[in-house]
Parts: C-alpha cells; structure tokens; sequence
C-alpha cells in the first residue's frame, strides 16, 4: 500500500520530539539480535530491500504507531519469512522449527561480515537522463496500490532538479520483485510555499530523491 | 493492538519482545538460514565500530583540508573513500554543507533511512513519528525543539531521503577554533550537527552542546 500511515511528511498530531540524552545505542538486546536477523537474511537475496520495506508498511496502521522501530522490523521480517515460504506460521507459533529448512542461494557467512562490502544501487542506465540540473519539473499525482518512494505531500507539485543522481534500482519495481528497472534518480528541490500553501515560511525549502517516473517536464 | 496495550509495564513488554525475537531467531537458526556467528560479528560490528566519531572525523577533515571538503562536497563516498586514515563508507553518501545563509536538515519522512556507515544507528527521536512529520513542514519548530535557533534570514532546505542516498551535513566549523588539531576540532562534531538537528559544540563550553 502507498498512501499507507508510514507516510508521515506533513502530517499533524504526534506532538514534540521526544529526545532521549545520552542515548544508548540500543534499548534491549533482542534489538541487536533482529539488526543482525536483518541483515542475514536480506543477504539470502529472497527479498529486496523495498520489497521489507513494503512489508512493514503493509503492518495496519495502529500498529505500525504503536510497535517500536526494531519490533516493526521483527514483524516485517516474520512476514518476509512466512511470505516467501522459509518458515511456517506453526513454526512462528511453536517458537522452532517443525520442519528442515530448504535451501537458499545465498547465506550470510562470518567471512562475508568481516570483509563488509557496500551495496550499490546504482545500475547501467537504459536510456539518457530526461532532465538535467536546472530544470523545471512537475511531480506526477499517483497512487499505486503498491509500494512507492513519492511521498504524498510531493505528489503534483512544481519543484526544480537540483542534481542528477545516477541511474538507480526502481523502489516501485522492486518491491513487488519485478526486477530493478533501474530509473534516473534526481534531486528534486521545492519551495516551502509549494508544498505547504501561501502562509508556509518562505525560508523553507524541500528537496525529495525522485526517479524519473515521479516526474513531468514542467 | 488491544485498547488496554498501554497498561503493560515496561518489564514485561520487554520480554514479550524477547520471547518473540528469540524465538525467530531459533527458527532461522535450525532450519540453516543463518550462521550464529555472522549474526553475533554483525552485532558487535554495529556496537563497537561504526558510530559518529567516523562523520567527525571526516567534518574535521574538511574543516583543515579545502581540497578535501571541495571533494567531500562533489563526491562524498568517493572522497572519503580515497583518503587515507578515514573509514570507508557505503555508496550514494552526499555530504550537504551549511553555510551563513542555508541551514541543513536531513530527515526520512517514509521510514527512517539515515546514513549508518557515517553516523551509526539512528537516535529513537529520528526514526519517531513527530521528527519524521513535521521537519518537512515545521522544520523551525523541530529545531527550537533540539534548542537550536539560527540568525534570522537563514533559510532552510530539508533533505527527505526518499531514495538510497544518505546525507550527511557539514556545519561551520566552531569561531574560536583556529590552529586547531583535526583531532580536537572532531571531538567537537555531534551526531546531531551532521543531521542538522543540532550545532558543532563550541570551543568555550565543549559540554554544553548535545
């Protein structure tokens, strides 16, 4: 779902920022356990990280608010796993496994962590960039029923490209594990006044990352 | 979520979480899909090695070196990772620098994309549904809330991470700091002056800023 309660840019009503002094790095440690479940798994290539990400919005809206930010992860990683048919829901329930695992394509290693690496999401580009620094663009007014990285309050809006950021993986595609379809990705700057009406500060500027499709010439 | 879920003490709450992690991770270990090891290198890797003093060590870096912010500010990944004596970091980093006249703010208003290979893990405050919704829109409001007020004229830009590039602010380096050590001048970046919730500390009163 897009137009789902993770989209929170614009939005009233959760009150002041709750800052926490001299906060730890983690608040328990079944935390540090789901990063590191996180991270193994991601590195089984079953899903994308979009694809978690639409998991986790998927949560209904209620707990989604309510659940801290690494239980979300561990329900979205829940569904992941019974999702893509590596764990069942008895096993969830019965807390082990009831049936041997099958087998992955790729696993995490010890060998794997220590040498690190950095994902790129950067991919060949299909065709030229439509648009180059200075330009003058117009966000499409869309609402997939599926995943989206367009925030809301950026949909239908006039804004200039600031930076042309390479050729990316497409979020929208894949998350539905419809392959990386890679996108030009722009910087996309707006003035407060176009995104919040006439009586916004005018001292405020907004950019969001946006692919290609987001974006009409304007 | 039941009407009564904010009864719950904290204490139990907690273990309710853990039964339910443990018992994933349970699952996830006797099928085969995880190695306990890599997870555990995993877990000390984000406690022990990556945090905030690796972004202050590249501010300071460009705060004595000119060629190096000058490239730090074209290509932040390629810059830092061409530089002996800071730590790689992942692709698609963006260094944003602050300046009198344009404040920096970095948020993600759809889920809490922040730069961990510079900064480590979010604060609570960044992932939170009041951080994540109004520094789009009320990003003054945001910041007299982390104590921080600019001279007036200064304008805003907020940086919504939509995509997978992460950024990273560059504050003014602190007045009073000149012939400073690139060593003294990191202990005074804070995290919260690379997301631009906060300012550097100030040379006078190093512990008065966050």
């Amino acid at each position: 779902m897009t137009n789902s309660i993770h989209d929170l840019g614009g939005m009233h009503g959760f009150g002041p920022v709750e800052i926490e002094p001299d906060e730890p790095r983690f608040h328990a440690d079944w935390e540090k356990r789901v990063v590191a479940m996180m991270r193994g798994m991601g590195a089984t290539g079953l899903w994308t990280l979009d694809g978690f990400r639409a998991s986790m919005e998927n949560l209904p809206p209620v707990t989604y608010l309510s659940v801290s930010y690494f239980e979300r992860w561990c329900r979205g990683l829940e569904r992941q796993v019974v999702a893509h048919g590596l764990v069942g829901e008895d096993e969830l329930t019965a807390g082990r496994a009831l049936r041997p695992g099958i087998r992955l394509n790729r696993k995490l290693t010890l060998d794997d962590v220590n040498k690190g690496g950095m994902a790129t999401f950067e991919r060949r580009a299909p065709a030229p960039a439509r648009f180059k620094a200075g330009d003058s663009v117009r966000t499409r007014n869309i609402n997939p029923a599926t995943h989206t990285r367009l925030p809301r309050y950026a949909r239908g809006k006039f804004g200039t490209i600031e930076a042309v950021r390479g050729c990316h993986v497409f979020p929208d595609s894949a998350a539905l594990g419809a392959g990386d379809n890679p996108q030009w990705l722009y910087a996309v700057v707006f003035a407060g006044r176009e995104l919040w009406g006439e009586e916004a500060d005018p001292s405020i500027k907004v950019s969001i990352e946006a692919f290609e499709p987001y974006l009409t010439a304007a | 979520m039941p009407a009564d879920d904010h009864t719950h003490d904290h204490g139990s709450e907690l273990s309710e979480m853990q039964l339910r992690v443990h018992a994933l991770e349970t699952i996830l270990t006797e099928k085969g899909y995880v190695d306990p090891a890599a997870l555990d290198q995993i877990v000390e890797n984000v406690e022990t090695k990556i945090g905030p003093h690796i972004g202050a060590r590249i501010i300071a870096r460009a705060w004595v070196d000119p060629e190096f912010k000058q490239r730090l500010l074209a290509d932040a990944t390629k810059a830092v990772n061409s530089t002996a004596g800071l730590d790689p970091v992942s692709n698609h980093l963006i260094a944003v620098e602050n300046t009198p006249q344009t404040h920096n703010v970095v948020v993600c208003t759809l889920c809490s994309c922040y730069p961990w290979a510079v900064l480590g893990l979010p604060p609570v405050w960044y992932k939170s549904a009041p951080y994540r919704s109004r520094a789009v829109i009320d990003p003054k409001g945001v910041l007299a809330e982390f104590g921080v007020s600019l001279p007036s004229g200064t304008a805003i830009r907020i940086w919504d991470s939509t995509a997978e590039t992460r950024f990273l602010v560059v504050p003014m380096r602190p007045a009073g700091t000149e012939g400073w050590s690139e060593e003294a001048l990191a202990t005074l970046v804070t995290r919260d002056s690379m997301v631009g919730t906060g300012l550097p500390k100030s040379p006078e009163k190093p512990e008065a800023a966050r």
